[in-house]
């Protein structure tokens, strides 16, 4: 542990640190451009400039600068501060200072320290140079010639994204920041080169001059449209959801986050249920809350419970669905499932549907088998940890399903579910891969287990696990289950499973097609075959104007999760809370509260009559809603003998359920900018000449010039 | 004192004699290399050090030196020897007839350099332009595996040694030496922060040493003839023989092998046949590449060519190309000529190269007709300050440097250019 003291103050720091990153330890703030702590170091920006001890005499670039026993750094120096005011000179005299039309500006590093460290006129009569803009796809809106150079997002994209596909071309001040053949970057993770740009040379193109830093404010929340659970800030002005940025959570997201939950947002402006409405010949009318909920309840009160069922959808939060599930039990229907893709999950078996080792636990694996399951889509934040953990070196990966351009290099194993069995029984070389690794991985996806072998694919998993020892130890839980839906774990938590002689999902299904049910409650579940709902008495009680709704005969408008203070539980278990960022738009209502107010008018009321009753309930049902354990995980024990499941494999190949990344949900389904990143990243269509419809092209070209604004 | 024939190393340097092996071997080329190679690794290293051989490359850094900074023993990755045969100095063309003339005494000088450094492998990076100089180089190579002085077993010595070529692609960048790694990589050729240094991580993260053409070949003649001889040349920690490539307005422009610490009028005037119309028509000299500062003729009138000499008058030996200029010189155009090429060749990867050199050659270009303002003087040479030291390699210094020559010698030049176009009248300055 080498000893230097930095402004005179000593300093204790790990060899193999930085200059920099030992005085972060004693919160010296040296500035920066280039450097950044996830990223490898550039020492291009030449701003962190400090005067060392010994060394020649000049000034040292302290992010590159290991540290030395002995040495003295001083940042305040006549030295140090002359070299910045220099470099911050030279970073300016090529910049535009358009910044009263950037929108970068009031967050932006480069006048934050221009301010700190700069001069206060410049001496540069030169003309200045411009840049032409980039195309980098529809997330990512360029303005080039205030680029400084500093090349965080060409490090990002192909450290951490994994898509080698933005370069610096050219040399000099003629050197240019541009994506390969001025394509789209394809990564899930492109959003995150926005927040990484210290100036406002990329900015987000949806929310290019659309607000100011300061006219927003900023809740803090949780992403719900992946199972990941990533922490993010809403910035909201008024009651308008203006974007939504990462929050730093190095249990999950660090501090990434995926372009679909950053950039879904504007789909909770469109087809949205503000007030309720009832089926009237055929017809949706608008109708009174009351009204509404007389008609629900009138149903539900004349309806036999063993017809009635309830399906919770993706999207769902905890405290609707334990309010649900008690409902359901007052009216007495065993008839509800929260797995509304059917897949074989038991909720008995707690470590069968958890991501057990936990996504920061990634880190620790050395063998990775994913199996059904395609992470890049279905979670590109926990597809990034892996690749983080891939670079470290020593980490075989083999995938068994439908895709293998992970953005890692993996050994393909086909995607035939009977090299499961092969696996499982130890024929398969990959399965001695497992064996020898200290602690083997296993990844399930919901693809390998929503179908109708999924019982059987589980069963293999488990005799995998257990014969190459991922489960079974005390410090390590290999098997990771891996959910696409952010309430499904919740929804396995609390028991929103089938009761004794209870109907699951498919079952619900097959019985209003075939009249035995009569009453289908839908709490945002979007993501079945509502054809197959014959002639059900349909209640949607959701946010979006999707499928369920449209199949409805009365809707009882919900908020969404940037509209309410709502409990979700991530793929790892860990439960976390969403806080209200703007209030639900017309007379749509938080979830739990119309359950409740349900209850009440089946003159039946639940016991619960706030949020903290309704989240003391949730503690009462299971211990993973503690109050205490907010952001926390209660770890699953796994449970011997589950691997006795037996029954046989199926010869389809394993399929994601994610077809499309931006459009998964009633919310992503509504957003436009998802719908142009479908045209682009899925249809293939891009601007300008290169092909497209004409539309599109001039849609991305006004977005490229900014004249939409 | 001149450097007599006999003390000359470089004997074919003019191309008048066979540069094949069997005319190499007749100048005493590949003569008792077995031997040299008998004498062990750090037998190598200390003669080499002894001699006080310094780097030809620019820097001076002494060779000896540089060498043991390799690790000692080979580890799981090997080590390499890398010549920097990218010569891009402007007004520098010496390693060019070195390749082109006597490609022995370079191959020669890898394998006994690369034994020394225990490496098995060297990579020679040619300036792509050097396109007949490379053709000739693998040549000689083919020539020298033939007759089994290189492959599996160098010169009987059991050693394995290989010698590559690899032909750059036209950037003076790639000639600074972790540049040049970057590129024979086959990446962007954009300098690497040092630490750590190529000694511990260079070529493919392998243990290199980078070495000018010019410090190899002379190695296996201090060898031969020893460290006491080429110590004996020259002066004090400036030790001994050179290659000088004098140009500009001299009589005989020319490559010559000189002692080093010779004075520069003596070298100028024996064997360049003086400056064009006379030691007094002499202006300035850059005498060592273009990035050392331009030294005026009362500094030229006795000042000697060594690294210390010309450190100590505030320019540099550089790579040793004198660049003579005399009184018909435009001599703030020629220095801005010199500043728009550092804009060229700015990698750009570091702010105060890639904005100062654009600023700075701006600038200049204003200074030659004098479209300025007399404290813009000042403001040039703070931001030349500003550049030097504070990049990741020394293209900034190198940037800087001429123009600091400049100022420091003929401000009264640029001043008088400035008042002059300011006297012209008012027309000049309502455009």
């Amino acid at each position: 542990m080498p000893k230097l003291t930095i402004d005179g103050i000593e300093v204790e720091a790990e060899a193999g640190m930085t200059v920099i990153q030992a005085a972060d330890l004693v919160g010296i703030e040296i500035p920066r451009f280039c450097y950044h702590e996830r990223l490898s170091i550039a020492g291009n920006c030449r701003m962190c400039l400090v005067e060392v001890k010994p060394g020649p005499p000049k000034p040292a670039a302290a992010c590159a600068l290991p540290v030395a026993e002995g040495m003295q750094v001083w940042t305040q120096s006549d030295l140090a501060k002359k070299a910045r005011k220099g470099v911050m000179e030279f970073l300016l005299i090529n910049h535009p200072l358009d910044c009263p039309i950037c929108d970068q500006g009031g967050e932006c590093d480069l006048q934050d320290q221009a301010m700190a460290f700069g001069s206060d006129r410049s001496r540069y009569h030169e003309h200045k140079r411009a840049v032409t803009e980039k195309y980098l796809g529809p997330l990512v809106k360029t303005a080039m010639t205030r680029c400084i150079h500093c090349t965080r997002c060409v490090r990002f994209i192909e450290e951490v994204a994994g898509v080698p596909e933005l370069g610096m071309i050219g040399r000099g001040e003629h050197s240019e920041i541009t994506s390969y053949v001025e394509q789209a970057l394809t990564s899930e993770l492109s959003g995150n080169i926005v927040d990484l740009c210290p100036v406002g040379a990329l900015t987000s193109a949806p929310y290019a001059f659309h607000a100011r830093p300061w006219e927003l404010h900023k809740v803090q929340s949780i992403d719900v449209l992946d199972a990941v659970g990533s922490a993010i800030r809403v910035d909201a002005r008024g009651n308008a959801v203006m974007r939504v940025l990462p929050r730093l959570n190095e249990e999950i997201n660090e501090e990434w986050l995926a372009d679909k939950s950053r950039h879904a947002i504007d789909g909770l402006r469109y087809q949205r249920l503000d007030r309720p409405y009832v089926r009237e010949d055929g017809t949706l009318r608008p109708a009174s809350w009351e009204e509404a909920l007389r008609a629900v309840a009138g149903r539900l009160l004349a309806t036999e419970p063993d017809r009635i069922a309830a399906l919770a959808g993706d999207l769902a939060d905890a405290e609707a669905m334990v309010l649900l599930k008690d409902l359901m039990g007052v009216v007495g229907s065993p008839h509800l499932d929260c797995r509304q893709d059917g897949a074989a999950l038991d909720p008995a078996d707690r470590a069968g549907y958890l991501f057990n080792p936990t996504i920061a636990g990634i880190e620790d694996a050395d063998a990775l088998l994913i199996v059904g399951s395609d992470p890049r889509w279905e979670a590109p934040i926990l597809n990034a940890r892996i690749r983080k953990r891939y670079l470290m070196g020593g980490f075989p990966i083999a995938v068994l399903g439908p895709r293998t351009d992970l953005t890692y290099a993996v050994e393909d194993l086909g995607n035939d579910p009977a090299t499961l069995e092969a696996l499982a029984t130890g024929r398969h070389p990959f399965a001695e891969t497992l064996a020898q690794a200290s602690r083997p991985l296993i990844l399930v996806g919901q693809g390998a287990l929503a179908r109708p072998d999924g019982a059987a694919v589980m069963g293999y998993v488990r005799r995998l696990a257990e014969a190459v020892g991922a489960v079974g130890a005390d410090d390590w839980t290999g098997l990771a289950v891996l959910h696409t839906a952010a309430a499904r774990v919740g929804g396995l938590e609390l028991g929103f499973v089938p009761g004794a002689g209870g109907r699951d999902t498919a079952g619900i299904l097959a019985g209003a097609e075939a009249g035995d049910i009569q009453v289908v409650y839908l709490l945002g579940a979007d993501e079945i075959d509502t054809a197959r709902l014959g002639d059900a008495f349909v209640i949607y009680q959701g946010h979006h104007g999707d499928a369920g709704a449209n199949r409805a005969d009365v809707i009882l408008p919900g908020a969404a999760y940037t509209e309410k203070n709502a409990t979700y539980v991530n793929t790892e278990g860990r439960m976390q809370q969403t806080w209200l960022a703007v209030h639900p738009p017309g007379e749509a209502r938080e979830d739990w509260k119309i359950l409740r107010a349900l209850s009440a008018a089946m003159g039946k009321p639940l016991a619960q009559n706030t949020i903290r009753d309704v989240r003391a309930r949730l503690a009462e049902v299971s211990p993973t809603f503690a109050p205490g354990n907010d952001g926390g995980i209660v770890p699953a024990t796994s449970t011997p003998g589950f691997a006795a499941f037996t029954g046989r494999l199926e010869a389809t190949p394993f399929a994601s359920p994610v077809r499309n990344y931006y459009m998964t949900d009633p919310i992503s389904r509504a957003s436009r900018t998802m719908a142009e990143c479908t045209d682009v990243f899925i249809h293939g269509k891009t601007h300008g000449t290169t092909g497209g419809d004409g539309g599109l092209t001039a849609a991305a070209d006004s977005k490229r010039t900014g004249t939409d604004g | 004192m001149l450097l007599s024939d006999k003390d000359r190393i470089f004997t074919n340097l003019y191309g008048h004699h066979d540069w094949s092996l069997k005319g190499a071997r007749a100048r005493g080329d590949w003569d008792g290399t077995k031997a040299l190679l008998a004498m062990g690794h750090d037998w190598i290293v200390e003669q080499v050090k002894a001699s006080g051989l310094r780097g030809r490359g620019g820097a001076g850094f002494p060779t000896g030196l540089k060498w043991s900074f390799m690790p000692k023993t080979v580890g799981e990755r090997p080590h390499y020897l890398v010549v920097n045969a990218d010569e891009g100095e402007p007004g520098t063309c010496k390693d060019r007839d070195m390749m082109r003339n006597d490609p022995h005494k370079l191959i020669e000088g890898c394998l006994i350099a690369g034994f020394a450094m225990r490496a098995h492998a060297a990579y020679i990076y040619v300036r792509g332009e050097f396109y007949r100089e490379a053709e000739r180089l693998e040549h000689a190579i083919a020539e020298a595996e033939e007759a089994g002085l290189l492959g599996d077993d160098a010169c009987g010595s059991g050693w394995p040694f290989r010698v590559y070529v690899h032909k750059g692609a036209g950037a003076y960048i790639c000639g600074e030496e972790t540049a040049l790694i970057q590129s024979l990589e086959g990446k962007k050729g954009q300098p690497r922060l040092k630490p750590p240094f190529p000694a511990g991580v260079g070529l493919y993260g392998c243990p290199t040493t980078v070495n000018n053409v010019e410090s190899i070949a002379v190695v296996p003649t201090i060898l031969r003839r020893g460290a006491s001889w080429f110590a004996g040349i020259g002066r004090e920690n400036n030790t001994g023989t050179k290659v000088f490539c004098i140009s500009g307005h001299v009589n005989r422009p020319c490559n010559v092998e000189e002692a080093m610490g010779i004075p520069l009028r003596t070298l100028i005037e024996k064997h360049a046949g003086g400056v064009r119309g006379g030691w007094d028509n002499l202006l300035a000299v850059i005498p060592g590449g273009a990035s050392v500062p331009v030294i005026p003729k009362e500094i030229c009138d006795d000042v000697l060519m060594d690294f210390d000499a010309l450190k100590d008058v505030k320019s540099g030996l550089g790579t040793a190309a004198v660049m003579v200029m005399d009184k018909s010189t435009d001599i703030v155009a020629a220095i801005a000529r010199l500043s728009a090429f550092y804009m060229h060749e700015s990698c750009g990867q570091c702010t105060p190269c890639r904005e100062g050199a654009g600023w700075m050659s701006r600038v200049m270009d204003r200074m030659v007709a004098g479209d300025a303002e007399i404290d813009e003087i000042d403001v040039l040479e703070e931001v030349t300050r500003q550049v030097e030291g504070h990049t990741i390699c020394a293209l900034g210094d190198a940037a800087a440097w001429p123009i600091q020559g400049l100022i420091r010698h003929f401000r009264p030049e640029m001043e008088r250019r400035i008042r002059e176009r300011r006297g012209a009248g008012t027309p000049a300055a309502a455009e």
